[in-house]
């Protein structure tokens, strides 16, 4: 079984800034949420269930840091789709579904959302466009009959649900799937040697343009802090008398 | 011909209030809005949709439907909008739109804006604002072409009120057997609470990490929400200390809340957290942590031990 794994290089969510209509930080990070889809195609990997695992990402070369970082945990090899642009979900989701049908993957796994954006669209979206079979916010996952669906635990509004997905499908990733490794040294030295394919959007064959576009970005107010009480008949005393909520 | 249509959520007995709050939305936008119901045995909850001000309940009900299955939900709404032509499609920010509504936009080849929570008007043009990075900052996005998806925070949009004449309800004819059967439903966990549910309460209690176990969880957080008719929350690490079930969780990549009272209960206050619950009208913070962050935002901080603080809390408001 062949698994592709689509990660987003995001800011460092504990160090964000705006710049613009763009935020800036000094450090990006794999989307949290994509290593968890990163660490599941290795365990499943482990498992024997899987050859192949293959990563794909989208943005300039300085992202093959965080490409070299999914190599290092142990993924065999990544394509970088070269485009700085500010692209929207369903711009991204395009450019995958052309991945998807160069690579032809019996499962794509990636995160729920990505922490920057948070839209929680493009699996969906790439679902879609592929006219394949989705299980998102994923918390488990089991392969069946001899490998032609996959049983996924949903974790949903109103609690846990399972559903059964025929393979080829789109998997999102929940937190609770697992925890994903730390990179190991070795691992940092193998990923040096294993290949990362750069391809830009003409290449594949697929233009994009993105139609959603953000024309600012701002600080919400800051919520002011309150009044210390030193007592539980001091906190009921302010409930009832000034904030009258009991 | 409605400009908006409305997907709305239901559990099979009823409509999930939250999802109509997308009704606000559609209004300030302008225009006819139709509201859009997929399920099986959907008479009565199409017949409590009636009197909200829509041009028409559209009502897809077929076994084939019985379960909300992403490809085929989506496929049904994709062929709704381009029967009936609306230019907007709204949903409510909740599991369900967010599974849904993104396949459809692809269907309909139509960008999307998830989490609106305002929507600005310049230049006649409309733009959407919309929390990004866990809500520590917002995004005004622009939107081209002639359709767009939306999904709004319930929290930021007022309940619509159902005083209208009632509207007709037209059913949706589609193919069913042309439907894709690529998901299958297995199962739901059924859990009943006597509780209210956690988005639409007035009152939330919630827990961290120093409720220790199930049991304590169970008596403190329970205890308090009981003691005064509340919701229960918890964080992630809660729930991924097994003390509660995951849909208890607030924050970034869990509920959104809004009550008009809200109580922190060992909670530290990760941004993750503190996006979900920073549009309460009080928040009462208990924590032994003088320094913990949630108490920067907290209209009420208490600096003390849970164990003997929740319980006096308890018993005082019994007595009241």
């Amino acid at each position: 079984m062949k698994i592709l794994v689509s990660f987003k290089s995001v800011p460092d969510p504990n160090d964000v800034t705006i710049a613009g209509a763009a935020v800036s930080t000094p450090k990006s990070v794999i989307n949290p949420f994509d290593e968890i889809a990163i660490e599941e195609a290795l365990r499943i990997r482990e498992r024997g269930e899987a050859t192949e695992i293959v990563g794909v990402t989208i943005g300039a070369p300085a992202v093959d840091e965080q490409i070299r970082a999914a190599l290092a945990m142990g993924v065999d090899c990544a394509i970088r789709i070269d485009d700085s642009r500010a692209l929207d979900p369903y711009a991204v989701a395009r450019i995958l579904s052309a991945v998807v049908q160069k690579e032809a993957p019996h499962v794509v796994i990636m995160g729920k959302q990505a922490v920057d954006d948070d839209s929680n669209q493009v699996g969906q979206m790439l679902a879609g466009l592929l006219g394949w079979p989705q299980a998102t916010f994923v918390s488990k996952i089991e392969f069946l009959d001899n490998k032609t669906r996959a049983r996924c635990t949903r974790e949903t509004d109103a609690g846990l649900e399972v559903v059964e997905v025929n393979l080829p499908a789109i998997i999102t990733t929940d937190l609770r799937l697992n925890e994903p490794r730390y990179v190991s040294l070795p691992g940092l030295i193998k990923a040096r040697r294993k290949p990362i394919e750069a391809l830009t959007c003409d290449q594949l064959g697929v233009t994009v343009r993105p139609l959603t576009t953000v024309l600012s970005i701002a600080r919400p107010p800051k919520r002011a802090a309150g009044t210390r009480v030193e007592s539980v008949e001091e906190l009921i005393t302010k409930l009832k008398q000034e904030a009258k909520v009991l | 011909m409605a400009e908006s249509l409305i997907l709305i959520e239901h559990d099979r007995q009823q409509v999930k209030r939250p999802s109509l709050h997308a009704i606000a939305l559609a209004r300030q936008l302008g225009g006819e809005y139709a509201l859009l119901l997929l399920g099986h045995g959907l008479e009565g909850i199409a017949a409590s949709l009636v009197s909200y001000g829509a041009s028409a309940v559209v009502v897809a009900d077929d076994p084939a439907l019985a379960e909300p299955l992403a490809d085929r939900y989506a496929k049904v709404v994709a062929e709704a909008v381009r029967k009936g032509g609306a230019k907007t499609i709204l949903g409510t920010s909740s599991t369900f739109s967010k599974d849904v509504l993104p396949r459809a936009a692809a269907l309909l080849d139509a960008p999307m804006v998830t989490d609106v929570v305002a929507i600005e008007e310049m230049d006649g043009s409309i733009s959407y604002r919309r929390p990004i990075n866990a809500g520590s900052m917002f995004a005004t996005v622009k939107v081209e072409g002639d359709r767009r998806i939306l999904t709004v925070r319930a929290t930021a949009f007022e309940p619509p009120a159902a005083n209208a004449v009632p509207c007709p309800i037209k059913r949706f004819d589609f193919d069913a057997a042309s439907l894709p059967n690529g998901i299958q439903f297995i199962s739901r966990e059924e859990r009943r609470s006597d509780r209210p549910d956690l988005t639409e309460a007035r009152v939330v209690v919630s827990g961290g990490r120093p409720l220790k176990d199930k049991e304590t969880f169970e008596r403190l957080v329970g205890g308090l929400a009981d003691a005064l008719g509340g919701a229960i929350g918890a964080t992630r690490a809660a729930v991924d200390a097994g003390m509660a079930p995951n849909d208890y969780q607030i924050g970034q990549t869990g509920k959104i809340v809004a009550p008009e009272l809200y109580i922190a209960l060992g909670i530290s206050g990760a941004i993750q957290h503190l996006a979900g619950i920073k549009d309460s009208r009080v928040i009462v913070a208990i924590n032994k942590d003088p320094d913990a962050p949630i108490f920067q935002m907290a209209t009420y901080a208490l600096v003390g031990d849970l164990y003997e603080i929740v319980p006096q809390l308890i018993e005082s408001i019994r007595r009241a």
